[in-house]
């Protein structure tokens, strides 16, 4: 166990300065968009006097200089002060951390869906290497791995819910029908389903490839002959010692793709109306709600970054080498 | 060896088995057709994709006119994406290539430097990495007016780090390499060692990475303007595809077909990918 106390301590301290350095390009960024904070307010109240502007600009602290400005940004970004929403009139946490919910449930129910998917998929490819099921299996991953996210969803809107109408073609919950407890949940699934279907659709192919690439290696090495030689079974070999190393690989590159899988959210949610983070990106960027744009940067990268120190740890405890 | 400047390390492609492949043959029939199309738009489709020239909703084979049919305001479908494949590829293309020379330049900076360099540029990489490429797209954005140059200069910006790590790992091994000692030893300057020695060695790796590239390019750039983030003046296959999802469950031939156009290029282009990595992969049998 100390050797993972080690790994989780080495992998945070080299998250501190991709932290900053984050930090750093979003305060650029901020800074390179047209108009700042002031310029919204003033926009938004109809109209505001250079007096008044400047004093607001006094106010907030847009006069100072540039290094004292981002150490206020530095400072408020770690005491989760991502600045104010001009578009809600409220703290951009609070914005963001109300739409959180929604585009984690469809991030996870995506997520389980593509990885459990793609390793049986690839698992199956990599048992009937080079013959027909295989070659079947690789051109259909090859093929959703092409797809872009938003196409595959308004074509299974098409099938599954214009044409067979099994179900809804968008929103997180049927409008108007106050359900409760179980017929309330039932219709949250209903719901899910085909977003979380077009969304994993490229993460399964990307799996898919990984976990037959990497049960190829893995049954080529020396271990797995020696278990055979030692008479085990070959249904054991291939999970136990065959699966388990394979899922090495494909856990560090899933949480890897967390940020790509949080990019294909935004745009699947635009596609199926769903009520979250991407959605308030997409306003966010029409209202020119900067603050909100960047909040939403910064607290995903962090995200990204805790996920992949968890994966670390993740990693140690699957590979015995590690560990050891 | 009598003469220094003569000796060209060179390791030459193999290509033979893969030629036979007929999948790999009918990728790259179908992508140089994707270009030949954006490269002759004009002379394949002479209608322009924005004019209303017919009845509007006609179907695909319908009317002789329209052979792919018309969407609400009777824009030719066919045209557009004919003419759609331009901006389509121009910006997959251009995204690419600003990728491939930010990722060579980092990367092969910090493989052939090393120690503080490489920590340094590895960590700049790793934080383009671990922002979402969408997300920092969409926010790059929101800087300009959409135009393409902006579009492609976003997507690049955000697709470097892998080739920065591909460029990295090449040039870590290569720097041991016997001729790369040899160049040192003759006296030459580092730039050459890393322009003319290295970077020939190193450019089929890369290449093969820009030919991913692309083909997210192609991929990131139609979810752009699906997301009408695009320029409105300008016709691509996602822009076409967004258009189609007011009418998607009516005429969804709309999006259909758009949609087809992209995934048979970046299918293509992955299908080309996939076999040059073989071929250049040394324990690979295919090659």
């Amino acid at each position: 166990m100390r050797a993972i106390g080690k790994v989780i301590l080495r992998t945070l301290l080299q998250a501190i300065p991709t932290m900053l350095g984050i930090v750093l390009i979003s305060f650029i960024l901020l800074h390179l968009m047209p108009g700042d904070a002031v310029d919204a307010i003033a926009g938004m109240s109809g109209s505001a006097s250079q007096e008044t502007m400047h004093a607001m600009r006094e106010a907030y602290g847009l006069n100072d200089n540039i290094v004292v400005q981002f150490w206020n940004y530095i400072t408020g970004v770690f005491s989760l002060n991502f600045g104010q929403s001009i578009n809600y009139s409220a703290p951009v946490l609070d914005v963001i951390m109300e739409r959180l919910p929604a585009t984690l449930i469809l991030m996870l129910s995506a997520f389980v869906l593509a990885l459990m998917t793609g390793i049986l998929v690839g698992w199956g490819m990599a048992v009937f290497a080079g013959k027909w099921p295989d070659r079947l299996l690789t051109s259909g991953s090859l093929l959703f791995y092409s797809a872009p996210n938003f196409w595959v969803g308004l074509m299974i809107i098409v099938v599954f819910s214009a044409k067979l109408r099994w179900f809804p073609s968008g929103g997180a919950e049927s409008i108007g029908a106050s359900l409760e407890g179980w017929a309330w949940f039932l219709d949250r699934l209903h719901h899910l389903v085909l977003p979380s279907v077009a969304l994993a659709a490229f993460f399964m192919a990307i799996y898919a490839r990984l976990t037959r690439a990497a049960m190829l290696e893995v049954l080529r090495q020396d271990y797995i002959r020696t278990a055979a030689a030692k008479g085990i079974h070959p249904v054991v070999i291939q999970f136990r010692h065959g699966l388990r190393n394979a899922l090495i690989p494909v856990t560090t590159v899933a949480g890897l793709h967390l940020g790509n899988l949080l990019g294909g959210a935004v745009v699947v949610e635009t596609v199926f109306n769903w009520p979250g983070l991407g959605r308030l990106t997409m306003s966010a960027l029409a209202a020119r709600d900067n603050q909100v744009l960047l909040g939403i940067l910064l607290l995903s990268s962090v995200a990204v970054i805790v996920t992949n120190v968890v994966i670390d740890w993740l990693i140690t405890l699957l590979d015995p080498r590690i560990r050891a | 060896m009598t003469d220094a400047t003569l000796v060209k390390p060179h390791r030459r492609l193999r290509l033979p088995k893969s030629l036979k492949d007929p999948l790999f043959v009918l990728a790259v029939l179908v992508f140089t057709a994707v270009i030949f199309m954006a490269i002759f738009a004009d002379v394949i489709a002479p209608t322009d994709p924005q004019d209303m020239v017919n009845m509007p909703f006609l179907w695909p084979f319908q009317d002789s006119f329209s052979p792919l049919g018309t969407d609400q305001l009777g824009r030719d479908l066919y045209s557009g994406i004919v003419h759609g494949s331009r901006s389509t590829l121009a910006v997959g293309f251009s995204a690419a290539i600003f990728g491939l020379i930010i990722g060579t330049a980092v990367g092969a900076t910090g493989g052939y430097f090393g120690g503080w360099i490489d920590t340094l540029l590895m960590r700049l990489t790793e934080i383009f990495q671990t922002m979402p490429t969408m997300l920092l797209i969409i926010v790059l954005l929101a800087i300009g007016d959409p135009s393409i140059p902006l579009i492609a200069v976003a997507i690049g910006l955000a697709a470097w780090p892998m080739i920065a790590r591909l460029a990295r790992a090449e040039f870590k091994a290569l720097r041991e390499a016997d001729f790369v000692m040899a160049a040192k030893s003759l006296g030459y300057p580092t730039s050459r060692i890393i322009l003319r020695e290295i970077l020939p060695n190193a450019l089929p790796t890369l290449v093969v990475g820009a030919s991913v590239l692309v083909a997210n390019g192609i991929l990131l750039e139609s979810a752009v303007s699906f997301l009408n983030l695009g320029d409105p003046n300008v016709v691509s296959w996602g822009s076409l595809i967004g258009n189609g999802r007011t009418q998607i469950r009516s005429e969804w031939y709309l999006s259909a077909l758009p949609g087809l156009a992209t995934v048979l290029t970046v299918l293509s282009l992955n299908i080309i990918g996939d076999r040059l990595t073989d071929i250049l992969n040394p324990r690979s049998k295919v090659r």
